[in-house]
């Protein structure tokens, strides 16, 4: 779609606007803005009685009107924030004007996103965390507000504060070097939200595994598998172990971590050579036979 | 000279002209289809936004205007469904029961909008966008028209991504 001309656009806005621009400031009074939900009235001078429309987005209304009445809407009436016209209808005439609703200023609720929920630890700004901020009636607050954000666990925390800009702050954080549950908080006002991030270890460091004879079969056993920080990789956390025989293949086990040791029995063929591996980490090398 | 300047330069020809730039706008401005401009998108954070998402985002967000237009012209709430999720949709079904319930409806006419990004998450999973929007309210009370007012305001649009589309999750008119 090609966008038209300034030109064009502005003659346009010149035809539309022009006549009714005429009509504001006469006998229709409203406020310029208005605080969602809060009490407020919208006045009228007409020497007719007539038919007041309140029309918005977020709240249509039609009022029959006296000569001269004031319109009271009530508290918590008109409670979604945005731009509204008024338009009194009498028998003779309409008069319009504009209006503003503004969120409130008080942050009541908060949408707070943390990702990811799960991580390795030790990852510069791996965490993130976004706020939008809002109010009792779920308005985006736009005014600028301070939101803290703090990332703890048992070994520390962190925490920095960002300014809301159009109703949203976010932060990013480091993962903590220890591993397990954090808390990730954000406050605004009275209002914080919370969210658990689970840190896990990192990438294995040290893979290494013996090896005994048990019958005609090899038993294998890795060391306590753990990041480079010494965190312990969770179980379940597959190893695999792998055997050739004058470089064929011959034999792959996968087995998962328990209680951070991987434990398997595969086949001695004399000469055979044993690796292990875990994820895109090499652990030592063991030769059939030879002496460990 | 040639017969085409001829006409251009003559009086008739420059008439003829500028009646022929009325009608294209008239015929523009009839076929309700909005000029979108959108500003650069250099500046979003945290995550960059690649000219191909904000394209896509900005192409479901005028089509929620479309659907908008429709539920209020219609009072049919379910017509938001395509195009608002959550709170905004919250928000805009109420207004269209209110008026629904009062014999109204609301032509809402968007003659231009000049959107400017202002916020990308960086997981990706919701866009912010200012809206400078320049649109005509129609209102009509059971079957007569009311009043027509020309409105030009800026509108703050939180859009997150669902299976198929990007959907309007906040919209609010700012000051």
């Amino acid at each position: 779609m090609k966008p038209a001309s300034p030109l064009c656009l502005g003659f346009l806005f010149l035809l539309v606007s022009l006549p009714l621009a005429a009509a504001d400031g006469g006998v229709l009074r409203v406020p310029k803005t208005v605080q969602a939900g809060q009490a407020f009235s919208i006045s009228t001078a007409s020497a007719d009685k007539g038919v007041l429309y309140v029309v918005g987005m977020g709240y249509v209304a039609r009022r029959n009107v006296q000569p001269g009445e004031s319109v009271p809407f009530e508290a918590g009436k008109v409670h979604n924030a945005g731009h509204y016209l008024a338009i009194l209808a009498t028998g003779s005439s309409t008069d319009e004007a504009e209006f503003e609703v503004l969120a409130a200023s008080q942050p009541e609720a908060m949408s707070f996103l943390a990702k990811p929920s799960r991580l390795p630890v030790g990852i510069k700004s791996g965490v993130s965390g976004v706020a939008y901020v809002f109010d009792a009636f779920h308005n985006l607050i736009l005014a600028p507000l301070p939101v803290a954000f703090r990332l703890s666990s048992g070994a520390g925390s962190q925490s920095d504060t960002a300014t809301t800009r159009h109703g949203v702050a976010w932060v990013k954080l480091n993962s903590a070097a220890q591993a397990g549950a954090t808390k990730f908080e954000a406050s605004v006002g009275g209002v914080t939200e919370t969210r658990v991030v689970q840190q896990v270890a990192g990438d294995p460091c040290n893979l290494r595994m013996s090896a005994r004879p048990s019958g005609g079969n090899v038993l294998l056993e890795t060391e306590p598998v753990r990041d480079c920080r010494g965190n312990p990789l969770p179980d379940g956390t597959i190893v695999t172990f792998s055997e050739t025989r004058k470089g064929t293949p011959a034999a792959t086990v996968d087995v998962p971590l328990k209680r951070d040791i991987a434990r398997t029995e595969i086949p001695a063929y004399e000469g055979g050579v044993i690796s292990v591996a875990t994820g895109v980490v090499m652990g030592n090398e063991i030769r059939v036979g030879e002496k460990r | 000279m040639s017969t085409l300047e001829r006409i251009v330069t003559s009086h008739v020809g420059k008439f003829m002209l500028f009646a022929l730039f009325i009608v294209i706008v008239t015929l523009v401005q009839a076929s309700g289809q909005t000029v979108p401009h959108v500003q650069t998108i250099d500046a979003v954070g945290p995550r960059p936004l690649e000219k191909q998402t904000a394209d896509r985002v900005s192409h479901f967000y005028l089509e929620a205007w479309k659907d908008l237009r429709t539920a209020f012209a219609e009072n049919r709430p379910q017509a938001l469904d395509a195009s608002f999720v959550g709170v905004a949709r919250e928000k805009l079904a109420e207004a269209i029961r209110q008026q629904q319930a009062l014999g109204m409806k609301t032509q809402y006419q968007d003659r231009g909008h000049d959107l400017k990004f202002v916020f990308y998450s960086s997981e990706g999973l919701s866009v912010q966008l200012l809206d400078t929007v320049d649109y005509d309210v129609q209102v009509i009370d059971h079957g007569h028209v009311v009043g027509t007012r020309h409105m030009h305001s800026r509108y703050v649009a939180v859009l997150t991504p669902t299976e198929v589309r990007w959907k309007v999750r906040f919209f609010q008119a700012d000051l």
